[in-house]
């Protein structure tokens, strides 16, 4: 086990612990004890930089499952580290946050920091393993553990429901997610990410090719939130806000992302139906996402649905910079911008997302509400609050100087430049991508402003708070303040700070392929691009977006265009509670606890399979060649079973369906003295004298109310499943006398009966010597009934408890 | 109701003792001629039956103090263990051995350990048969 693993499982092990500190070490908050862990793991990965940066990457392996090719393998290269880093960094800064925002007393420390770090050490094994199976277990750990964290608060009803909404939507992508894997390997014979990736160029031919793709799409857009799938996110912003800026923005919904990235590679060369629907389904999402979050009255809602936006903003990037791997040379391929793109506002939603959600978790801690329409005119009362809020926002809706507003103008050249695309039916299409994107990026300017303006501006209104509110402590500041300068300094330094370092080594993961051994993406980000239509675009934004925003209350009503009655979210309700109808029902419908019903099933069962085998295979086949001659007395015992047999049906009282019954069991026994069986005939008659007398019981005991005698009722459908049954079993008796292959083994017992075993009664020396071991189950069997019987008769609480 | 059952208890001290013998003559010809441990045992259950129906269940229980659920279990024991002694010779389970043996007093003797097998047979059989009708006739 190298450093590497370590690194990764370092969070479970500190998982282990966190019980024990928090019991013992009442004092101080368990956060402390915390916090070192990912600080450390930061530096740690901040020291392959220098590695990647060199277009190397780093590979351990140890094996966990050899046989089946599933190694514990962890691989760093420019896009895991990216990954890693954001994971590390913002885990960093959000425990420090936690410490502030749960109270020592009032919350169960213990649980909420195990969840915690289960998620960091399964975030990290996902986006650094390289066997697939790996990173399959580590990506359900993350589902599981944001179930458990989102249902942190676990007395509250919402809670529960979005975290149950959570864990069945990323559940289902994940075992579709499994399943494409699975198809995977059956393609490429391996696990390995690496090799996978070498082997791409062979698999597209295949057929399993499309569904794979489609299966663990499915995974990566219900992980990410993309449109249908978005509406498990804002049902969990009932967690905790540490949990919601750590995992509902900045690393679990990022999965999907990185998972589109990585397998970039094998899927999107070759097919244009991963381009369109990559970038088709980002664009629905980012488009549907800024539409939605404007209506929202509540603070997390808003920055949910943006959330929402902007990951189908990055995913669509991820789709249009598939193109780049269409074209297979370096030099002027002008789609590759769309990658750098997608890298580069992943790392900017990361920091300002994280660092609104730690404001709204302030302006919630400090005024007891998240509701708009409370809100205002904070500005005075919490100004460090008030500026975070501002740069986040502003970098949000993409305004200069902050690093939003480069990563927009990259994702507009990005989208202009797709009408270029003259492959995939791009040229047909291609023009709604820059429109959409325009109109999303005009939502994503309003609700950016409502998001500032309403909760910092405005009049305040004391009255609607519950708490006198006041600026937060500066514990809790000094996460968010350092994510806003990170905000303010990417949007400065970009170029010098991100770009070689992490953006290019990124890249190179993603587009493996246009890479040559010596040559690395030379990535510029730059303020001025000179007057082009992508600055027209943001001018055009911040234009219609100011006049929107000012005109808001008037065109608020094309909202009512998409009623609450519509939505996806009734769908999901509405489809989880049909589905529970309908099984219920369907089960009611069959299982209706009659025991006759359920026979009925079985032998309708029997009588379908017995048949149809029987007709499938040829089976039916009846000679009389080795029949024996049929005797008189044979005759005569045959026509004796058949009338006490057939009487037994019309009896009508009990009395005489017993004593039928005792007289087809005599009858047998004269059968079995015919039929030369003395020890069977001794047997029988004696067994059946004693079944006869406990049946005769029975009888007397029968309840004295609704002791009616009569006749068995007739029913139709009984009356056919029994001749079914009979004329079936019947034909396999007959064919199976017919088809006989071999002679029977009895001469073995009839030579060496005396020989081996000192016996003349072969029936007895079978039952006690040659297949004893039978014989003593039996009287187990024998002893277990007698057992059951007097326990049954004597074992009564029922009773000793009455009295 | 106290009724006089003199002839029926009368002729069930005579038959019983035939009853009793020709149970054991079938267990013990079991291995020549039809019988064996199962038919035996039924047969000997079968007696004590007779003296249920002819006296009562206080009366046989003092004639015959036996627990039978102890007898069921003696014959599972000797089941399995003369199955399990085939393993100290090592041997399969299960296997039986024979000889002619000279005992003092009964002179030169066919001995088979299958015998020791269906005797456990026997008293499994009796024990079982005997609880059930014990139960379910003591019950109310």
């Amino acid at each position: 086990m190298s450093l590497l693993h370590l690194a990764i499982l370092s969070p479970f092990l500190l998982a282990l612990l966190v019980p024990i500190v928090y019991k013992y070490v009442r004092q101080i908050h368990t956060g402390w004890f915390v916090l070192f862990l990912p600080v450390l793991l930061f530096s740690y990965f901040f020291q392959f930089i220098s590695e990647t940066m060199g277009g190397h990457s780093v590979t351990k392996s140890i094996s966990w499952i050899p046989s089946l090719g599933i190694d514990f393998t962890v691989k760093i290269d420019g896009l895991g580290l990216l990954f890693a880093l954001l994971i590390t960094g913002i885990g960093s800064l959000v425990v420090l946050y936690s410490i502030f925002y749960l109270a020592k007393d009032k919350e169960q420390l213990n649980t909420f920091y195990v969840y915690l770090l289960l998620f960091m050490g399964a975030m990290l094994g996902v986006v650094l393993s390289d066997n697939l199976i790996v990173l399959y277990t580590f990506w359900e750990l993350t589902s599981f553990s944001s179930f458990l964290l989102i249902g942190y608060w676990y007395h509250k009803e919402r809670s529960r429901y979005g975290a149950q909404k959570s864990m069945l939507i990323t559940v289902l992508g994940g075992l579709s997610m499994l399943g494409g894997f699975v198809l995977l390997y059956l393609m490429t014979g391996t696990f390995r990410i690496s090799e996978i990736i070498n082997n791409a160029g062979d698999i597209f031919t295949s057929p399993l090719f499309i569904p794979a793709m489609l299966c663990i799409l499915l995974g990566a857009f219900t992980k990410s939130a993309q449109f249908p799938f978005h509406i498990w996110l804002p049902d969990a912003m009932e967690a905790p806000t540490p949990v919601s800026a750590y995992l509902h923005s900045a690393t679990m919904v990022k999965a999907g992302i990185y998972l589109v990235a990585r397998l970039s590679p094998v899927f999107a060369p070759h097919s244009g139906l991963w381009l369109w629907l990559v970038a088709g389904v980002g664009l629905v999402t980012l488009l549907w996402g800024s539409f939605s979050a404007v209506k929202q009255t509540d603070l997390k809602g808003i920055l949910a649905f943006s959330t929402v936006s902007q990951l189908g903003l990055i995913m669509s990037l991820l789709g249009v910079g598939a193109a780049a791997l269409y074209y297979d040379h370096l030099d002027e391929n002008i789609f590759i911008v769309a990658t750098t793109a997608a890298v580069f506002h992943l790392i900017n939603h990361a920091t300002f997302k994280g660092s609104l959600f730690m404001v709204v978790g302030i302006v919630d801690h400090e005024t007891g509400t998240r509701d708009i329409r409370k809100l205002g005119g904070l500005m005075h009362m919490m100004p460090i609050t008030f500026t975070i809020a501002a740069i986040g926002t502003f970098s949000m809706a993409g305004l200069p100087p902050f690093n939003g507003f480069l990563s927009k103008e990259m994702f507009f050249t990005g989208m202009v430049r797709v009408l270029e695309m003259d492959i995939f039916n791009m040229q047909t299409w291609g023009f709604l991508f820059p429109m959409l994107a325009w109109i999303a990026s005009i939502f994503t300017f309003i609700y950016s402003m409502i998001l500032f303006f309403k909760t910092f501006t405005g009049k305040y209104k004391p009255a609607q708070l519950e708490k006198k509110p006041h600026e937060a402590p500066i514990g809790m500041l000094i996460p968010p303040v350092i994510l806003a300068s990170l905000v303010i300094i990417f949007g400065f330094f970009a170029d010098s700070l991100l770009s070689d370092t992490l953006i290019a080594p990124a890249m190179a993961s993603i587009l493996p392929s246009l890479l040559n051994d010596s040559s690395k993406f030379f990535v510029e980000i730059s303020y001025w691009h000179g007057f082009n239509i992508e600055l027209m675009m943001t001018i055009g934004v911040i234009a219609v977006g100011t006049i929107a925003y000012l005109t808001f209350p008037k065109w608020k009503n094309i909202y009512k265009l998409f009623p609450e009655k519509r939505s996806i979210n009734r769908l999901y309700d509405g489809s989880l509670e049909l589905i529970q109808r309908s099984s219920n029902n369907f089960t009611n419908s069959y299982m209706n606890g009659f025991i006759r019903t359920y026979l009925v099933y079985i032998f309708i069962f029997f009588i379908g399979m017995l048949s149809i085998t029987l007709s499938v295979k040829n089976a039916l086949k009846i000679t009389i060649d080795n029949a024996a001659p049929i005797g008189v007395y044979e005759a005569i015992l045959a026509v004796i079973i058949a009338i006490c047999a057939i009487a037994i049906l019309f009896a009508k009282s009990r009395l005489t369906s017993i004593i039928l019954l005792g007289s087809i069991g005599y009858t047998v026994a004269l059968y079995f003295v015919l039929f030369r069986a003395p020890d069977l005939a001794l047997t029988q008659l004696v067994i059946e004298t004693v079944s006869v007398a406990l049946f005769l019981l029975c009888f007397y005991h029968l309840p004295k109310i609704n002791r009616k005698e009569e006749r068995m009722g007739f029913r139709f459908t009984n009356a056919l499943i029994s001749v079914g049954v009979g004329v079936v079993i019947t034909l396999i008796a007959l064919s199976a006398h017919s088809n006989k292959l071999f002679d029977s083994i009895s001469q073995y017992y009839i030579e060496n009966t005396y020989e081996k075993a000192a016996g003349k009664n072969m029936v007895n020396v079978i039952l006690v010597d040659f297949r004893g071991f039978d014989t003593m189950f039996e009287i187990l069997v024998l002893g277990i009934a007698a057992l059951g019987i007097f326990g049954m008769i004597k074992l009564r609480l029922t009773r000793r408890k009455d009295g | 109701m106290k009724s006089n059952d003199i002839i029926l208890q009368t002729i069930t001290k005579v038959t019983l003792f035939v009853i009793i013998l020709f149970s054991i003559h079938l267990f013990f010809a079991g291995h020549y001629y039809p019988g064996g441990g199962f038919i035996g045992g039924l047969m000997t259950s079968g007696a004590i039956v007779l003296l249920l129906l002819a006296y009562d269940l206080k009366t046989v229980a003092k004639i015959l103090p036996v627990d039978f659920k102890i007898v069921a279990a003696v014959g599972l024991l000797f089941a399995v263990g003369t199955g399990a002694g085939s393993l100290l010779f090592n041997v399969p389970f299960l296997t039986h051995a024979f000889g002619d043996m000279n005992i003092p007093l009964l002179g030169e003797t066919s001995l088979h350990t299958a015998t020791l097998f269906d005797l456990g047979v026997y008293l499994v059989v009796i024990g079982v048969t005997m609880t059930i009708i014990q139960t379910i006739g003591e019950s109310e």
